[in-house]
């Protein structure tokens, strides 16, 4: 059953019939989807969701889809790990990892968003979908557009890594590679999914799209035991994540299946495009826009879309934001995979070296429940960490230079 | 053919009529749908009317003015 009312106005409360459209035609304010929480009182129950396979669509009645999904049915559900270790490494007590660079199929969170936009755009009849991206989005469409029969389009920078272009490509997708100045590559895009019958997912069909990133919060939440944790700590670009996983935490407590705990949003960007975190910490609302520049290049919004509504969200909340160094980011990458074993992207480490620092601060409260939002996988930016690991020890195949090696290791 | 761009200004060209000059040195007709000014920074929301060459012209000629120029979706490139 849907409970979906509308597509509403964040700014001036307008709304509007669910259609493939992302701005108010009064005041060019971000549309949102919003749903009747009333018609699903007492029937959405903890019981029925755990009855459920474990994919991200077993919150179903809580996306913006019309029945079951018809892309990425398998979609979500990654693992929360308990990090022990990590624990000790910090100093804290309780603290957790939602580990979405194991996301299925393209490790990361965007196949979360995807899977909605697309089973949106099915519903809404299109047949090309399209999305213009530095890596995660582009994979996640290209696959998930694979398996589902539809056609792609994804945009590039023309520059990009080879990885990324093959993280694509291999899908058999239209891949564009565009070249000039970022504005031109925005006002471009913008003006293709205007103009092109074609479903961009985050372009015109990104109400849509976003509420797909509230699956992980969902998740993080029953895992735990059915509660919400005191304290999250999420990645920001656009900022709509860290929108999102609030906004699921609301829609859990408004319908009865978790108690408030008062959960605390933080905010994670890098030093070199911090233009969230900055407002944050600066205590105003307004977000300026500034020029990229990090290893973590799946963060790098300079202009973001919702980063006004994501500084609310964290200040409200009475949680916090911060930015880290690149040489932070790579530390935190290494902490995670030796105290873990997980492997992250530059994103990852970018989450957890602004856990370090807000937890050095006393932001972050040590006592408390923490869940750290690991969004994606460590294979997809290994040039970030080329330099950082240890190469390995070149020997002859006899035991006697490895009895040689394990006597300097202190292991013979 | 109608643009719904966002214009940024900048401490130094957020207190020009820049508006005004663009609507009466093009053929474009602009229509003001949202602005916020503050002290170091302004942001109006404008839609555009025009032929595309002018449009074009029009929008090379406000970045020569200090004006950012984006389409209201911001950033359209995500990671
Ligand atoms: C790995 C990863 N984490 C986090 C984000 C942040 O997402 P949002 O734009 O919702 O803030 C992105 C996407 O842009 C991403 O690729
Ligand atoms: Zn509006």
């Amino acid at each position: 059953m849907s409970i979906v009312r509308a597509l509403k106005c964040r700014e001036c409360g307008q709304e509007y019939p669910i259609e493939p459209t992302h701005v108010c035609e009064f005041c060019f304010g971000p549309l949102e989807v919003v749903y009747d929480y009333d018609k699903l009182q007492g029937k959405l129950t903890r019981e029925l969701i755990a009855s459920r396979p474990q994919t991200m669509w077993r919150y179903k009645e809580l996306l913006p889809v019309d029945g079951d999904p018809t892309v990425g049915a398998q979609n979500g559900f990654t693992p929360l790990v308990r990090a022990r270790n990590l624990e000790k490494a910090l100093g804290v007590s309780e603290l957790y990892i939602k580990n979405d660079s194991v996301c299925y199929p393209t490790l990361s969170f965007k196949d979360r968003v995807v899977s909605v936009a697309l089973s949106k755009a099915v519903e809404f009849g299109f047949t090309t979908v399209a999305c213009a991206s530095t890596g995660n989005l582009a994979g996640s469409v290209a696959a998930n557009a694979a398996a589902a029969g539809l056609a792609s389009y994804v945009f590039i920078p023309h520059d990009l890594e080879q990885g990324k272009i093959l993280g694509a490509g291999i899908f058999g997708t239209k891949i564009i590679g565009i070249k000039g100045a970022y504005d031109d590559v925005n006002r471009l895009c913008s003006e293709v999914a205007g103009k092109y019958g074609w479903a961009f997912v985050n372009v015109n069909v990104r109400p849509f799209y976003a509420e797909g990133s509230k699956s992980l919060g969902y998740e993080m939440m029953e895992q735990l035991g059915w509660r919400a944790p005191k304290q999250v700590v999420v990645p920001m670009a656009s900022g709509s994540l860290c929108t999102k996983i609030d906004k699921s935490i609301k829609e859990f407590v408004k319908l009865g299946l978790i108690e408030d705990a008062g959960t605390r949003m933080f905010g994670a960007q890098a030093t070199g495009c911090s233009p969230i975190s900055r407002s944050v910490k600066e205590q105003t609302d307004l977000i300026h826009p500034v020029k990229a520049d990090t290893i973590a290049k799946s963060l790098a919004i300079g202009n973001p879309a919702d980063g006004f509504y994501a500084n609310r969200v964290i200040r409200d909340s009475g949680g916090w934001a911060e930015d880290v160094s690149d040489a932070e980011v790579v530390a935190a990458m290494k902490l995670l995979a030796e105290t873990e074993g997980i492997f992250t992207e530059t994103a990852g480490g970018v989450t957890l070296g602004v856990t370090k620092k807000l937890i050095a601060q006393g932001k972050l409260n040590r006592d408390e429940s923490i869940v750290v939002c690991v969004t994606g996988n460590g294979l997809k930016t290994q040039e970030a960490v080329l330099e950082a690991i240890t190469p390995p020890r070149i020997i002859e195949a006899n035991l006697k230079d490895f009895d040689q090696l394990a006597a300097a290791d202190g292991v013979a | 053919m109608k643009l719904r761009l966002y214009l940024t200004f900048d401490e130094s060209s957020v207190t020009k009529p820049v508006i005004w000059q663009l609507g009466r040195d093009f053929d474009i007709v602009t229509n003001i749908r949202t602005a916020e000014v503050k002290e170091h920074m302004g942001l109006v929301g404008l839609e555009l009317e025009g032929d595309e060459a002018t449009l074009n012209a029009g929008i090379a000629w406000l970045k020569t003015q200090g004006v950012q120029v984006e389409p209201i979706e911001q950033d359209v490139i995500e990671g």
